[in-house]
Order: structure tokens, then C-alpha cells, then sequence
């Protein structure tokens, strides 16, 4: 497990030394983390890192998950899609459903906390114990909040507001809410087994493993089987692509506990990518992080061609491991990638087609785009500037001005 | 023996206010009520963001007039507003609508909207400035203190005092006037520290204290 000071070569001792001094302004104050899945997605994968960091720097927190079946998963799932604008119906059971669900977890604020932190909407109703049970509420949204179901967010709407605070990771997911908005990006974790550096032969074992031949180049796309990631669009890409330079494609990801569509977008993409062996679909259990990390470092391009995006943190890994990135401008890509600067940006299967020929052909500029890119990760998408806002987050709940004398 | 120099920093939380622009009146319009704490986040952020970057981008409004709505000459304008003159939020955030309503005089065709998703949103920070614990009590002690103190510090001193707190000069200054090197607090406070990145006007600092702490 890393120690907060294994991040001093990578950010600076100086920025340690802030994260020290910010966390003793906190002392005594408890935090609890709510959620809706201790394995798999992006949630899960930042609380796992970030709370044993946070108690090494003196911070009281800790981390719950509230428990559901498979039919109120089932209506989140809905209630995801419904909120990146995919319209979806839902019936006044559905809706009662998901309350008593949510009336039954009650039990997971047993124990005091200072600061009541929810993650996403699966949890967002237990706000409705914030009169009993005391403290500061704070409402994390992980989602793009950009073309929400109208019905999906007037049921929100109401508990939002029954928070003291809300955090979204892009402006654009910002909407009209009498409470204050926080603007706090995700971040990756450099130390983690997905993004630490690896020996060559550590990252040329997974590829003979699964097959890839590093002497043509390999395009990949990291992420979960999930239609809004539009894997079957990136299959097309390829095969525009295929036509002038002989690669391969890797589509490679997981499943999360919470995702009950994965399966069947998993098969759908079998079926696309069966005629073809040079592309690899690869299904990766839980604990393949490091699969990941190999199969990103031998990548020589990384795509993320999402339709809709919370945020896209894969964006940041492939970045960090100063590989040339071409994604999806949505959710919160734009503020990963500088377009021609530290990446590009697309808009369609032919736009990504088009730039992934251009940087194969032009490994130079590839390689820029790519030094830049971990730069611009450096100072704004690790784990110790996430760290850094939250501490903020936590402390600005006691403080009312623009400036603050701490 | 002069009066001691207390590093101090400040670490921003960038606040969403829910309101966005989608054409230049639009812009206008949000700018004349916007808080002062919202100028100064949207024309100091690339600088915190980028500061790798150099030339970095200029000022939001700058880079979004010209990125998003495709004015060029209107951004240009914005761009060279010259931040380091401005002794208050309140007299730069005037100059930009000044730009704006010029514009909107001269310019009697209908506004260019930017598409979708990439309305300009308007944010601000909340800013908590902190003692670092870090001391000196000469300039050999400041140099020494310069060299590894975090870049936000540096930030603050230089900007954040002079314009967000209205110190009148940055606090750097203010220190090297009091020791009685007035030379030397001249010489950085002629510094236009917005054309720079942070990382080279540490290195600029350091350079100019260096020759005055050999003498």
C-alpha cells in the first residue's frame, strides 16, 4: 500500500508538504464515503486508493457501500443512461423502488461522521436522514450531467438540494442548484498497479500472452463493454484504418457489479471482431490491472471513443504513460486533452480514423503529443491534487468567503 | 537584521455558478454581474493549469471568443488586456466589458453562437491562503527558501497579493524594499510575470536574488 510520501518524487516534496498542512486544519473530523459498488468503475477504484492516503495524512475517513438487488441495480442502470440523455422509461414502481432501497441502507450511518460524502445517485436518498442523524452532506456526481431525462432529473433534483454542497468533475455538468457547486476533476493514481512504470519485459510478457505482435502497431481502447464507450464505433475506425496500414486493435476491459448490460455489448462486439485476428477483444476479471497497464504501455495509439463520458479517466492513464491520445471531446475529455497539444479530440468514427492514420504516419508528433499529455496529467489528474481538493472541499464547508485565512 | 519573510501559500477550489454564455452579448451580459472572485479565476487559471505551457494560452474570455465563436480580432483584444496593470478585480473586470460593449457597438450583425458544448461557464474558486512555516531573515535564507518552497507560494506572493488581496506591489517586493535593497524589489516588481510560466519565473527570481546575494 502507498504512503503519501511515495508521491514526493513524482509531484514534488512541496505538494506533500501542502496536503500535510491542510489535513491538520481537519483533525478530529470524521468522513464517511458512500457508494454502490466496492469493485469495478471508476468510483470504487478511486476510493480504494484514496482512503488509505487520506488516513495516512491524519484524516478520519471511511468508506460504505450500500447494498441492492439485482431489479434496483437494474433501475439505476436506467437512471445512468437516462442521465447522458439516453431515454429510458420509468414506472412510478420503479421510483418507489429505488427510495425504499435506498430507506433500507439507512443502517450504513450507524457510526457518526462529521462530513456525510455520498458518490453518484444509486445512494443519493439517504439525504433523507441528514435532519437525524446531523452533519455536513456533500453530493458527488461521477456522471455526465449534460442532457439529463427531464424525469430523471426533477426526481434527483430534490434530494440535490437537500445537501449542504454538490461536486461534479466538469463544468458543462454544472446545472441551476440553490446549494453550492464544486468543480473537482477525478484523478489516477501513478503508484497503482495500473499505471506504475513496468520493465519492458514485464509489458512484452502480457503482449505474447494474449498474442499481440509489437512489430506492427497496436491501437487500444481500455474500457469497460459498455454501448456509451461505442466500442462497435471503434471496430469501424479500425477497419478504415486497416485499409492503408496493417495494425492490430486491442478492446480491452472489464465489468463492474453495478452493469448488468456489459454481457450483452461484450457478445455484440465478439460477433463484430470474429471475422478479423488482428483484432483482441479481451474481457479482464477484476485484479488485471496490471494486464492493463502492459497492454496500455504497448500500445501506439490509445482511443476513447466514448459517446458519453463522466469523465474518462482512461483518458489520463493512456496520457500518463505519455502515449498519444484520440478521444471523444464529451464529459470531461476537453479538459483532458488540449486538441493538437496534448492529444486529439474527434467527433465521429471517420474523424478518429482519419487522425489515427495521421499519427501512425507521423511517430514524431505522436510521440509530442504524448510528453505533453503526461505534463499536463502531472499537474492536474493525480491522485495528490484530488486529495488536495477534497481536503478544500471538506475545510470550505466550515468557511463561508471567497478568501479564506486558514 | 530586517523583518522576517513568512512564506505563506494558497491552494484554489474552483466554484461552478451555473451559468453559462453562449454568444457575445450573452458574455457581456454574465461579466457585468459576475463576482470578482470569478475574473480573477477566468484570467488566471491557464497559468495554474498549464504551467508547463509557454506562451500559455491568454485569459479564458481570450481563448474562448476565438476557439469557441471563431472571433479573432475580439479575442486578440482580449488577450491583450494587461493583466499586470490592474491594481483591483474590479477595474479589469470593467476593462473587459469596455471590450465587449465596443464591440457590441461596431458590430451591428447577429452575434455568432458557439456550438454545443462549448458554452463559455462561468466559475470562480474559493481561495485559502495558509503559512507554509517556512521563514528567512536574509536574502541568502530567501534563496535558499525559494529554490524548493511550492509553487504556489510563489504564486501568491506574486500574484494573488497584488491583485486579489490589493497589496499594491507583490509581497516579494514589499520584503526587498524593507531590507533596504530597493534595486532588487524594483527590478521584480518590473517583472511581467503573466508572459512566463510559474516554473520560469521561479527560475527568474532566483536568478535576480543570486546576484544580489553575492554582493
Amino acid at each position: 500500500m502507498s504512503r503519501i510520501d511515495d508521491y514526493a518524487p513524482i509531484v514534488g516534496a512541496s505538494s506533500i508538504g501542502e496536503l500535510r498542512l491542510l489535513a491538520e486544519r481537519l483533525e478530529g473530523r470524521t468522513i464517511q464515503n458512500i457508494n454502490s459498488t466496492a469493485v469495478g468503475g471508476g468510483v470504487a477504484e478511486i476510493l480504494l486508493r484514496m482512503l488509505p492516503l487520506l488516513q495516512d495524512l491524519g484524516v478520519k475517513a471511511r468508506w460504505d457501500v450500500i447494498k441492492g438487488d439485482e431489479r434496483f441495480f437494474h433501475v439505476t442502470k436506467k437512471m445512468h443512461n437516462a442521465l447522458h440523455g439516453v431515454p429510458e422509461q420509468f414506472s412510478p414502481e420503479d421510483w418507489e423502488f429505488f427510495v425504499e432501497v435506498n430507506r433500507r441502507n439507512a443502517g450504513v450511518l450507524a457510526d457518526k461522521a462529521d462530513i456525510v460524502f455520498v458518490h453518484d445517485p444509486q445512494p443519493i436518498a439517504l439525504v433523507e436522514n441528514k435532519k437525524r442523524k446531523g452533519g455536513s452532506w456533500i453530493w458527488r456526481c461521477h456522471i455526465d450531467f449534460t442532457a439529463p431525462l427531464p424525469a430523471v432529473w426533477s426526481f434527483l433534483q430534490n434530494y440535490i438540494g437537500a445537501y449542504d454542497a454538490a461536486v461534479f468533475s466538469a463544468p458543462a455538468f454544472s446545472r441551476p442548484l440553490a446549494i453550492p457547486q464544486v468543480l473537482i476533476s477525478p484523478s489516477i493514481d501513478p503508484l497503482s498497479d495500473k499505471n506504475k512504470d513496468l520493465a519492458e519485459e514485464e509489458v512484452a510478457a502480457v503482449c505474447a500472452r494474449f498474442g499481440l505482435d509489437r512489430e506492427r502497431p497496436i491501437i487500444a481502447q481500455i474500457s469497460r463493454f459498455d454501448y456509451l464507450k461505442d466500442p462497435l464505433g471503434v471496430i469501424r475506425a479500425y477497419k478504415l484504418v486497416k485499409e492503408y496500414i496493417d495494425c492490430q486493435l486491442v478492446l480491452a476491459g472489464g465489468g463492474a457489479t453495478d452493469d448488468p448490460e456489459g454481457a450483452k455489448v461484450l457478445e455484440e462486439v465478439r460477433t463484430e471482431a470474429d471475422k478479423d485476428p488482428d483484432v483482441f477483444v479481451l474481457f479482464l476479471p477484476p485484479a488485471s490491472d496490471l494486464e492493463i497497464n502492459a497492454l496500455q504501455r504497448a500500445a501506439t495509439i490509445i482511443l476513447q471513443k466514448s459517446l458519453r463520458e463522466g469523465f474518462g479517466l482512461t483518458v489520463s492513464e493512456a496520457l500518463w504513460k505519455a502515449k498519444p491520445v484520440i478521444a471523444s471531446a464529451v464529459g470531461g475529455i476537453p479538459l483532458q486533452v488540449a486538441h493538437k497539444y496534448s492529444g486529439i479530440l474527434t467527433h465521429s468514427v471517420e474523424g478518429t480514423a482519419y487522425w489515427m492514420k495521421q499519427l501512425l504516419n507521423a511517430p514524431e508528433y505522436a510521440s509530442r503529443l504524448g510528453a505533453n499529455g503526461r505534463e499536463h496529467v502531472r499537474t492536474n489528474f493525480l491522485i495528490t491534487r484530488h486529495i488536495r481538493d477534497y481536503l478544500l472541499l471538506f475545510l470550505s464547508l466550515a468557511h463561508k468567503k471567497d478568501i479564506v485565512f486558514l | 537584521m530586517g523583518p522576517e519573510f513568512e512564506f505563506y501559500t494558497r491552494l484554489n477550489l474552483p466554484v461552478l455558478l451555473g451559468v453559462k454564455a453562449r454568444t457575445v452579448p450573452e458574455l457581456l451580459d454574465r461579466l457585468r454581474s459576475a463576482p470578482e472572485a470569478s475574473i480573477y479565476y477566468h484570467t488566471h487559471r491557464f497559468l495554474q493549469q498549464h504551467h508547463y505551457l509557454s506562451p500559455e494560452p491568454p485569459n479564458d474570455f481570450a481563448f474562448w471568443v476565438t476557439g469557441s465563436l471563431g472571433l479573432d480580432a475580439l479575442g486578440e483584444q482580449l488577450a491583450s488586456v494587461d493583466t499586470v496593470k490592474f491594481r483591483t478585480l474590479t477595474s479589469l473586470q470593467r476593462r473587459f466589458v469596455e471590450i465587449l460593449e465596443a464591440h457590441g457597438r461596431e458590430n451591428r450583425s447577429p452575434a455568432p453562437a458557439s456550438p454545443e458544448g462549448e458554452e463559455f461557464y462561468f466559475l470562480s474558486c474559493r481561495t485559502f491562503i495558509l503559512p507554509t512555516r517556512l521563514k528567512a531573515r536574509d536574502l541568502a535564507e530567501f534563496l535558499s527558501v525559494l529554490k524548493t518552497v511550492s509553487i504556489n507560494s510563489i504564486y501568491f506572493h506574486m500574484f494573488e497579493a497584488r491583485l486579489r488581496l490589493e497589496r499594491g506591489e507583490n509581497d516579494f517586493s514589499n520584503w526587498f524594499e524593507g531590507l533596504g535593497r530597493k534595486e532588487l524589489a524594483v527590478d521584480v516588481a518590473r517583472l511581467d510575470p503573466y508572459t512566463m510560466t510559474l516554473e520560469s519565473l521561479r527560475k527568474t527570481l532566483i536568478r535576480k536574488v543570486e546576484r544580489y546575494v553575492a554582493d
